[in-house]
């Protein structure tokens, strides 16, 4: 796919690498955990809120906390507060289920100029579509298997 | 009829443009940045009152336009050719302002080079005599720029260190035929060379660094624009680069001195110079805003004051698109760069 | 207050290995959620997941490795109860809470607020 590439152009790519300034990964790992081990914390609270005082079966539990979840991720993305919680946390913000919020808000309150239905409608999943594509479907797949197995 | 052309990609001009006016309409931000206070207008608000980015995008470069204009008593009307163009797919903020203006377009595509390239168009088409007064104008907006390129405003995530911010802002200067006596807000600064740069792609395929990709075409500009002249870095008094960032900047001066050329003393970057290291920018500014509205604010005032007596402006530009990032094209760069003096 | 202890340690954990992911192979956000998902679909289905969910509770279900935990447990007690149509619904339905929420709040959010630069 890739024409091949000559020796002045590897040799500036390896000088490039060397040079580059680079991220503390040290640092971002220190803040992925503490910010993501918050936001996991919440949601142990909401798990509890939902446990005690909701008195939730244990199946409507998973999905209660995951609705709280995702309504704090999407109302703080509308707020204007995740992309700078995101800008110190890196991925302690994207991989909580939050973070998932924040993909599905985030482009559709940016297209909203561009209409309702094509631009609010379709870029609700514009970056979270993939996700349920390949879990989705991974999920599928996993439930045939237990069928042939069982 | 070669000559006006020197050397493999170098034009001089004999009847060189003068620069007459020019304007500079920011951001918030960059208005907040050192170069603040040289800038014609810093918006508070980067809808400038209209409904989308997009619509004040194009207002910026219509305005900025306008300004230049109103600064030497002309209009629109009075102008022969206007030049220019912007970031955003076909170019619409320039296309839309065009419809507003006028005047007769060509619309320009350069990336972040455009504003170099509009200046080195519009100087041949007054020293060839097709045109007595031109409007040079590029214009870039950080929100645009991010939901089409990059990721919706409000998604979280860090940027990398070596990733620049697209300058809200756009610049216009005026040329005209050196036998104008009307009013003008330069006393002598003309174009008077232009070097027509190469597409050259040393494979870098990173978004986020586009200072490195477009580094090597700035050193092969300049190093092709010194040996076309015959002239030496010491004969200009800065040579100011696009939107290179401070990475950028570093890989170029390290080019240019595998070239033998030590640039480094005499260098000068707009992404650098219009955010401040505390504004948190990363590698400084990029966008075809970020050289327009430094050159035509900071630069052309330093000129006209003497203390620059002749500089060599090379704009930078990454000509990837959208689908060839997704494709996982490397980034083709390019550079044009004109001799800007005062005489 | 040791629930809490665990699900901070395991979800801080879980997002250190999406900030390895970032930081030293540049995978852009989506992929990232897209490789968690799928992980967390795998996992489960190798039995691996579950313990860690017993363990850590919020700490496991939260970070999207959870979501694909839902997923998985969803498919596979459908396959068990109604066979392949259990295959195909199950996953959806483990998660319908999460997704509807996400359409919803998404919705809702967009109309309401309007996106700023950041400063």
């Amino acid at each position: 796919m890739k024409n091949p590439q000559t020796a002045q152009q590897k040799q500036y790519q390896q000088r490039v690498n060397e040079k580059m300034p680079r991220s503390n990964v040290l640092s971002q790992c220190l803040r992925a955990f503490v910010s993501g081990g918050i936001i996991c914390c919440i949601g142990q609270a909401v798990r509890a809120w939902g446990q005690g005082p909701l008195g939730l079966s244990e199946e409507n539990l998973a999905a209660f906390t995951a609705m709280v979840m995702v309504f704090l991720g999407a109302t703080l993305t509308g707020l204007g507060v995740y992309d700078k919680i995101g800008t110190w946390a890196g991925a302690g913000s994207i991989v909580p289920i939050t973070g998932f919020a924040n993909s599905v808000v985030s482009p559709a309150m940016e297209f909203k100029r561009e209409g309702f239905v094509m631009g609010v409608g379709a870029k609700l999943f514009s970056i979270a579509g993939p996700v349920l594509v390949y879990g989705i479907s991974a999920s599928i797949l996993v439930g045939l298997v237990t069928c042939l197995l069982k | 009829m070669k000559n006006k052309r020197i050397g493999r990609q170098t034009l001089a001009f004999p009847q060189p443009p003068r620069i007459i006016s020019s304007a500079a309409i920011v951001g918030d931000i960059e208005g907040q940045g050192p170069l603040g206070a040289y800038f014609d207008q810093v918006l508070e608000d980067d809808t400038w009152g209209e409904a989308s980015w997009e619509k004040a995008e194009r207002k910026m470069f219509e305005q900025t336009v306008r300004r230049a204009l109103q600064k030497i008593d002309l209009e629109s009307s009075d102008l022969d050719c206007l030049l220019g163009g912007d970031l955003l797919n076909q170019i619409i903020s320039a296309n839309f302002a065009a419809r507003e203006l006028k005047t007769p377009f060509l619309g320009l595509y350069g990336a972040c080079s455009t504003m170099a390239e509009s200046l080195l168009l519009g100087s041949i088409l007054i020293d060839g005599g097709y045109a007595d007064r031109v409007a040079c104008a590029a214009t870039s907006h950080f929100c645009t720029a991010e939901r089409q390129f990059r990721n919706p405003l409000e998604m979280g995530g860090q940027t990398t260190p070596t990733a620049q911010r697209t300058v809200t802002g756009a610049g216009s200067t005026i040329l005209a035929d050196n036998g104008y006596g009307g009013k003008a807000l330069y006393g002598n600064v003309q174009v008077t060379a232009g070097t027509i740069g190469r597409v050259i792609d040393l494979g870098i395929t990173d978004s986020n660094n586009m200072g490195a990709a477009m580094a090597p075409a700035a050193a092969d500009t300049l190093c092709t624009h010194l040996s076309d002249t015959g002239r030496s870095i010491r004969d200009y008094d800065l040579i100011v680069t696009g939107d290179l960032g401070r990475f950028g900047s570093e890989m170029f001066l390290e080019l240019c001195s595998d070239h033998g050329i030590d640039a480094q003393r005499r260098h000068l970057d707009c992404g650098n110079l219009i955010f401040s290291a505390a504004q948190k920018v990363d590698c400084g500014g990029s966008g075809c805003g970020c050289s327009a509205c430094v050159l035509n604010s900071y630069l052309l005032g330093r000129l006209e004051q003497g203390e620059l007596r002749r500089i060599f402006f090379i704009a930078t530009g990454a000509l990837m698109s959208t689908t060839s990032g997704m494709q996982s094209d490397s980034i083709p760069g390019i550079a044009h760069g004109v001799v800007l003096e005062r005489r | 207050m040791l629930d809490y202890l665990c699900a901070f340690v395991i979800g801080g954990g879980i997002c250190v290995i999406g900030q390895l992911l970032i930081s030293l192979t540049r995978l852009t956000p989506a992929r990232i959620l897209v490789i968690f998902v799928t992980a967390g679909v795998f996992l489960t289905a190798l039995g691996l997941y579950e313990p860690l969910v017993e363990f850590a509770g919020a700490g496991a279900t939260v970070p999207l490795t959870g979501f694909g935990y839902s997923l998985a447990t969803g498919a596979m007690e459908g396959a068990m109860e109604n066979g392949v149509i259990g295959a195909f619904t199950g996953g959806i339905t483990a998660t319908a809470g999460g997704v509807s929420a996400a359409i919803l709040f998404g919705y809702i959010n967009a109309l309401i607020f309007t996106p700023k630069a950041k400063k």
